[in-house]
């Protein structure tokens, strides 16, 4: 499933509302958990998941062509870890 | 850094301010686009949101395990798992604004 069938579903429950307006709900909902986390926050939807952000230290990498080292400077990355309903539901409980 | 913690309300007052829509049905729409993924990824197909990210899942074949306190073996299960992919918008996004 890509954004436009998950708009178009939406859509389709909601004939009273415009689909421009579809639209602009589900892309404030993704922009809304990136926003989050670019503040540091984290945002926590029970029984789908979690988005949070970690950090990854600084370390010397290595340019897997050359062999060269390199400094990799110190970073945060999203996380999401899905929540027990959807990890049970996956399963088939 | 990790100050505050977001829900469902605050995705739910965002659809709000954004559409002129009732708090009810804002909350009611975050909930069926949550609800949406969820099925789609319970049938075994993959979300991928342009610019967000890719959810899909996974199969692990089922392995024997250890508790790592008594060091007893114990068998787990095969199991289907979910694997989020953020997008390079997003991984761009959060690195800069968690920069230090």
């Amino acid at each position: 499933m890509i954004r436009s069938e998950l708009i178009q579903k939406i859509a389709d429950e909601n004939p009273h509302l415009y689909q421009r307006d579809v639209e602009r709900i589900v892309n404030t909902i993704f922009e809304e958990i990136i926003d989050a986390m670019s503040r540091g926050d984290r945002v926590e939807l029970r029984g789908f998941g979690a988005f949070s952000v970690k950090k990854r230290d600084a370390r010397t990498g290595r340019n897997p062509r050359t062999g060269e080292s390199v400094e990799v400077e110190e970073k945060h990355v999203p996380f999401f870890k899905t929540g027990k309903l959807l990890r049970d539901r996956l399963n088939g409980h | 850094m990790a100050n505050k913690t977001l829900t469902r309300m605050d995705l739910s007052e965002a659809v709000f301010r954004e559409v002129g829509l009732s708090r009810n049905e804002s909350a009611d729409l975050v909930e069926s686009v949550l609800k949406h993924m969820s099925d789609a990824l319970v049938n075994g197909e993959q979300v991928k949101i342009s610019s967000f990210g890719t959810f899909s899942v996974r199969d692990k074949a089922a392995r024997i395990g250890r508790n790592p306190k008594t060091g007893e073996e114990v068998p787990i299960n095969p199991r289907r798992v979910l694997t989020f992919r953020p997008s390079h918008l997003m991984k761009d996004r959060v690195a800069a604004g968690n920069k230090s």
